[in-house]
């Protein structure tokens, strides 16, 4: 009989061309997708060396990082250049790279286009079971539909690009269970802050989360990705959600998905990769659901997260002095006073958008929260971003477009946008920004941007009221 | 990827502590689309004064430089590795490095020596004046005032230094490995070789 196992174990030992005596393994890859940014020394390094790329078909490139959101092409249709020298040699690095080296590109101004992580599952390039790298810490994204999947760096980029392999230390396993129902206004942005700030951000270090439980079960795929895509932020390698029947209805059809027979055997194979009963993590935490509230970072770790019914926290509440220093240098930055409610907190930007929270439910949930309202006049910044272009033809087609100028706020190209002050999307120096990103780090909305996560409905609720707001007090 | 064994020439006497990558290639540098000519981005903020050590004529081109602990801490990036590259470094001499750098450095081609306190302190006397020898093989670094230091490298990491190998060209030796985990997967998984409808 077989040793029982985790999901993360049979996807890892599905993957192993090669053990060295250290136990480092080569492992395959499966899907690499490549952006702008982190690409253009990778291509110029197999260039020098006279490399060609292994597997073009197991690769995919699209823009996203730095292109700006706002209009692509002008009222006759020709495409509009882009303003920043830096960006706009990076897109045409890829531009020329793709086609140069076989591999298929998705052009910034097509339907497709949109960020790497929303675009992967979209497309059904992004499959349950397999391996996936990126160059962008957040691929971990797609541990929502049961890939292993990971950020590399541009060398290990150029190494996927020229052989298909990386060579990876096995990680260690943990668990986070979440049980029960979530309360009104609790969205999967909510649960994943809430285990950020239970574990610590560096809690998951070394080992790759399996989320489990019945609360991530009821998941929709869109949430599981926003789960896992924060992974990450827990300080863990990758995520992993077990693919089930929620996972195939949202996969079947798409362009790259199996067809026919194939579908048949695809099913069955992810099937086969849950965890088998009996199989041990090296660590689990359980998290009660009905512990999760509307929640919000008020610091500059993804850890620093209290209920929107919460106080920003004095540092000698924290027992290790080291967080102590680090809690009085995050609330200086940030501007906050200890004891200050989340709730007085007053907001001057709003980003609903990035890899995190930008497919269509996340607008279906913001939209429902201002339709019929208005943002504050305190609010001077306010932009809705699309992950994808078919996210935003959607969007449309149901009508949320509208309801977001109509609440006056802006709704842009698709795009990484003020996820990170890469392209011409930043947040003001001293200014806030309820954001639905990702990171809240010093300086990542753009130099001296102060940001709080959290979800698109409390995005939408602070854009109404002007401050951190309960969106529980907004919807019925 | 040039390989390394015997690198002589002056050294840069540098010397600071927890160095981060920020200073060794600042953020604004990122956006480049090429490895090459970071060299001029490389120490840039502490290069802003004239009197800055790496433009003196006798440390330019220098090979190696001499760094305080904890070189390369702060944010993964490469391009910290590809600047000191282009700026001509192959040898970095110093307490510690953090892991993330040192192991960009030997992907590059370039050897972070490790050595205790006391020997930087002496190698920074020397570099004053004369030049360094290190010789990879023999794992030492050695003055012209007799003056012997011996380092620890991993093995491993010690092969593919001398031999100028990049990690690319060791995973292509296990390119028949490889190619049969591509023909199971086209047989048992073959949904996985993706295909437009
Ligand atoms: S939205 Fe942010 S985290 Fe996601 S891919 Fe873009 S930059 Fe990375």
């Amino acid at each position: 009989m077989t040793r029982p196992r985790t999901l993360y174990e049979k996807i890892w030992d599905a993957h192993v061309v090669e053990q060295r005596s250290d136990g480092t393994c080569l492992i395959f890859i499966d899907r690499h997708l490549v952006h702008e940014v982190t690409s253009p020394q990778a291509f110029a390094g197999l260039r020098a060396s006279g490399r060609t790329v292994r597997r073009p078909d197991l690769t995919l490139a699209v823009p996203d990082h730095n292109l700006p959101t706002t209009a692509r092409k002008d009222a006759a249709g020709n495409r509009l250049p882009i303003a920043d020298v830096e960006s706009a040699a990076q897109l045409a690095a890829l531009e020329t790279n793709a086609p140069d080296f076989g591999i298929r590109y998705i052009d910034a101004t097509a339907a497709e286009q949109g960020i790497v992580h929303v675009v992967g599952p979209e497309q059904g390039f992004s499959l349950p079971g397999t391996t996936i790298v990126c160059g962008d810490s957040h691929t971990a994204c797609h541990g929502g539909i049961g890939a292993l999947a990971f950020g590399i760096g541009t060398s290990e980029v150029e190494h996927v690009l020229a052989t298909q392999t990386l060579l990876l230390q096995p990680a260690k396993t943990m668990e986070v269970r979440v049980e029960g129902e979530v309360g009104p206004g609790v969205t999967a942005k909510d649960i994943i802050l809430h285990i950020t700030g239970t574990i610590g951000a560096a809690g998951g270090t070394g080992h790759v989360i399996e989320y489990t439980g019945s609360t991530i079960r009821a998941l929709s795929v869109e949430g599981r990705l926003t789960v896992s895509n924060m992974a990450i932020e827990g300080g863990a390698r990758a995520g992993l959600i077990a693919p089930d029947t929620t996972t195939f209805a949202y996969l079947k059809g798409r362009p790259y998905a199996p067809k026919g027979a194939d579908w048949d055997a695809a099913i069955a194979y992810w099937t086969s990769l849950a965890t088998d009963p009996g199989a041990t993590y090296d660590k689990t935490v359980v998290i009660d659901a009905a512990e999760i509230a509307p929640s919000v970072t008020w610091g500059t770790s993804p850890e620093d997260v209290v209920p929107i019914t919460g106080t920003v926290p004095a540092p000698d509440s924290f027992a290790d002095p080291s967080k102590q220093a680090a809690v009085a240098k995050s609330l200086a930055y940030m501007g906050l006073e200890p004891g200050t409610r989340m709730q007085d907190v007053p907001i001057e930007n709003i980003f609903i958008g990035s890899c995190t929270n930008s497919r269509i439910e996340d607008l279906r949930a913001a939209a429902a929260v201002l339709k019929g309202r208005h943002k504050a006049a305190n609010v001077k910044w306010a932009i809705v971003v699309p992950g994808s272009g078919l996210v935003k033809a959607q969007a449309e087609a149901e009508g949320l477009d509208r309801i977001f100028t109509d609440a006056g706020l802006e709704w842009r190209e698709p795009g990484c946008s003020a996820c990170l002050g890469m392209n011409p999307d930043k947040v003001p120096a001293g200014e806030r920004c309820a954001s639905t990103s990702n990171r809240n780090f010093v300086g990542r909305q753009g130099p001296g941007s102060r940001t709080h996560l959290v979800s698109p409905a409390m995005a939408a609720a602070a854009a109404v009221t002007g401050r951190l707001t309960d969106v529980r007090e907004l919807i019925d | 990827m040039a390989p390394i064994e015997k690198i002589e020439g002056r050294a840069i006497p540098f010397g600071l502590k927890n160095v981060d990558t920020d200073v060794i290639i600042p953020a604004k540098w990122l956006k480049t689309i090429s490895r090459e000519g970071l060299g001029k981005g490389a120490f840039e903020t502490l290069r802003a004064d004239p009197n800055n050590l790496f433009d003196q004529p006798e440390y330019r081109q220098a090979p190696i430089l001499i760094a305080g602990d904890n070189f390369g801490c702060g944010s993964s990036r490469e391009h910290a590795a590809w600047a000191l590259g282009d700026l001509g470094i192959r040898v970095v001499i110093a307490p510690s490095y953090s892991d993330i750098f040192s192991g960009n450095a030997v992907k590059n081609g370039i050897l972070p020596v490790v050595l205790p306190q006391s020997a930087i302190d002496r190698l920074m006397e020397v570099a004053a004046t004369d030049p360094i020898h290190v010789d990879l093989d023999t794992q030492t670094v050695t003055t012209p005032f007799q003056d012997r230091f011996t380092f620890e490298i991993d093995p491993f990491r010690k092969m593919c230094l001398l031999n100028g190998l990049d990690e690319i060209s060791l995973t292509e030796k296990s390119d028949a490995a490889i190619a049969a985990h591509e023909q199971m997967i086209a047989k048992t998984q073959p949904w996985l070789t993706p295909t437009l409808a």
